[in-house]
């Protein structure tokens, strides 16, 4: 790897909602970076604020104040569409129900990133297909997901957040659906794209999940409470 | 991870419509009967448009050609003045019939016309032996023939002296002749019109229908014949046939000022033409296509109304969708497309079914009712796409724009 990047860069962020009478700060100043090449597991308990981020680190949301600059560039001012275009070439969003188009194959699926990128349906099929045979599934192009595994759907939906060959991963609950078994393979693959370089945020309650990221963010009502870094080793 | 990033798709470009229609089949497939029901309205809508515009066409074009078989030149004078303006109080009644002298002085003072026939038509029971038939019973002027395009086909026309002298002659219809005489030659045989008995002196050539009317089945005898027969001095119409187009309006001022002139100034009967005639029935038409344009519009809000129901439904539906597609980098305006394009889809497969229905109904009416003019053209199908995409526009935009409005966060958060 080359000189390391900052991938993520907050500085003072915050984030307030209206609820009704008075206003509530689901989260508050919080800074943070994350270099290109890590893997971070962000903790905590419902209501700590860990959505709030990761909607916001997301681009799906607006702070309220603070700055936030992603891959280099700063994007809480940015207006609908352009945050659109951010969330589509540089960020990848796994969830935690797959949320697959469940009338598409998982090509169509895969390649759903790139139609809104503007590229020609002949590349868009070519960076699919690529895409899933780095989660080995090449031999389920055609497949919609109602004929594919949960494993398999997750890994899918891993394809569709690589097809862009984001800066960043976001993963919400990634195992929160599956069996513990795919949930291992499925964690497995996201140690293999930390191993190739990739910057993945892995959004969870359960501790244990968090030990296959490298630097865990704990986060509690609203504000950074650990960070903790773990030497690289095999889970 | 080794090629090149994505390039920023340039702002107010949209996505591929193929790519946004694709989508928006798949929708419509995924929820088949769903969809359908939806698009009854726009299916009936354009259904009835079809069906009516046909009709409506074909009867304009059969209206057309019957009054070419009129004659374009053909002058109708009629008692009674009936195109009146203004207000005021109500003129006494002056209305003086039109007479058989009036066709006389007419012949002798409008030269820009073939001839003058008064006409004096009513009906009556035509009987051979045992048979009869009523029919009409027009008694005609010698000129008639030639001014109203019809043709003796045995025998001989009435003479002027025929008239002059109040012959009981007849010249019968091919309905008529078939009627009374299957097929005995009528020529030369006594008949009874209304109980007074008449030579059968001639059988006109095959006319056919006019306006639903059978021209073959008529018994044509001498207007004074008929003054006669009625009891009547003044006919029903004079007929005239101007020398060549050009002189149509010449010899309606002619016919209209040697009128006045014997009605003491007064303007008690009306000049028809066949212009005017045309144009009576266009703006009938015209009035009709309205009416079924009204109708049409009725039943196609309805479908669109439907249409935006089922769109609002699915929107809903489909939220989370939404959500995901903009996460990974949908623009509001990709969304709004989206739905607006499901929306004019489900209304064109709506139109699409409604035309075929359409066009299946006029086919099989035209086997069925080989009289009823309906005429299909490519018109009514361009009507009825261009309808239905309308239709799916109109309903589209509330729900595509509720579907754009969505917040990214909430959408994905949907249940």
């Amino acid at each position: 790897m080359s000189a390391v990047a900052t991938v993520i860069e907050c500085r003072a962020l915050s984030r307030r909602f209206r609820m009704g009478e008075g206003d509530v700060w689901a989260l508050r100043n919080v800074d943070l970076s994350v270099e290109s090449g890590e893997y971070l597991a962000l903790i905590g308990p419902s209501g700590s604020g860990k959505s709030t981020l990761m909607n916001l680190l997301g681009c799906l949301d607006r702070p309220t104040e603070g700055r936030y600059l992603l891959d280099g560039a700063a994007v809480e001012r940015l207006d609908d569409a352009e945050l659109a275009d951010v969330r589509n070439r540089k960020i990848g969003f796994v969830f935690q129900t797959f949320n697959l188009m469940a009338r598409q194959t998982a090509l169509e699926n895969v390649a759903l990133p790139l139609v809104y990128a503007g590229l020609s349906r002949a590349e868009r099929r070519r960076r699919a297909g690529e895409a899933l045979r780095r989660v080995g599934l090449e031999h389920r192009v055609d497949h919609r997901p109602d004929q594919l595994s949960g494993g398999q759907r997750q890994r899918v939906a891993v394809a569709r957040a690589l097809v862009t060959r984001p800066a960043l991963i976001l993963a919400d609950e990634p195992t929160g659906n599956l069996d513990q078994a795919t949930g291992r393979e499925v964690l497995g693959l996201f140690d293999e794209l930390h191993r190739e370089g990739a910057t993945i945020v892995l959004v969870t309650h359960d501790p244990k999940i968090a030990q296959h990221a490298r630097r865990r963010i704990e986060l509690v009502d609203g504000s950074v409470r650990a960070d903790v870094r773990q030497p690289e080793a095999s889970p | 991870m080794s090629a090149p990033a994505l390039e920023r798709r340039p702002a107010g470009r949209s996505i591929p419509l193929l790519e946004l229609v694709r989508v928006a089949l798949e929708a419509t497939a995924a929820n088949g009967a769903r969809s359908l029901l939806t698009t009854l309205g726009v299916v009936i809508g354009v259904a009835s448009v079809v069906v009516l515009v046909s009709l409506g066409d074909g009867v304009r074009s059969f209206l057309g050609e019957q009054f070419a078989g009129l004659g374009a030149d053909l002058i109708v004078v009629q008692p009674g003045h009936t195109e009146t303006s203004g207000f005021g109080p109500p003129l006494e009644n002056v209305q003086r019939p039109l007479t058989i002298a009036d066709s006389k002085v007419l012949a002798q003072r409008v030269p820009s016309v073939v001839g003058f026939s008064a006409d004096l038509v009513g009906g009556g029971t035509v009987s051979y032996l045992n048979r009869s038939r009523d029919v009409m019973v027009a008694g005609v002027g010698e000129r008639f023939w030639e001014v109203r395009g019809m043709r003796v086909e045995i025998g001989h026309p009435f003479s002027a002296d025929d008239e002059a002298a109040r012959r009981r002659y007849a010249i019968l219809g091919h309905t008529v002749v078939h009627e009374l005489f299957a097929d005995e030659n009528p020529l030369g045989k006594t008949i009874q019109i209304s109980g007074a008995p008449f030579l059968v002196v001639g059988v006109t050539a095959p006319k056919g229908r006019m306006l639903g009317f059978d021209l073959d089945d008529l018994a044509f005898v001498p207007v004074t014949a008929t003054e006669d027969l009625f009891n009547r001095d003044f006919v029903t119409e004079i007929l005239a046939k101007a020398r060549s187009h050009e002189d149509v309006g010449t010899a309606v001022a002619q016919i209209t000022d040697v009128l006045e002139r014997r009605h003491a100034g007064h303007q008690d009967f009306t000049v028809h033409t066949q212009q005017d005639l045309m144009g009576t029935f266009n703006r009938i038409a015209d009035t009709m296509a309205s009416v079924v344009l009204a109708i049409a519009s009725i039943s196609l809000v309805v479908g669109g109304i439907g249409i935006m129901n089922i769109m609002l439904v699915s929107v809903n539906e489909r939220t989370r969708e939404i959500g995901v597609r903009r996460a990974v980098g949908a623009r509001r305006s990709d969304i709004l497309a989206q739905f607006l394009i499901e929306s004019v889809v489900v209304s064109l497969i709506g139109g699409i079914i409604g035309l075929l229905l359409g066009t299946a109904v006029v086919l099989v009416a035209g086997l069925v009712l080989p009289s009823l003019p309906a005429r299909l053209s490519l018109w009514i199908v361009l009507l009825a796409f261009g309808f239905s995409a309308a239709v799916g526009v109109l309903s589209g935009v509330l729900p595509a724009r509720r579907a754009a409005s969505l917040d990214p966060v909430d959408a994905l958060r949907y249940e």
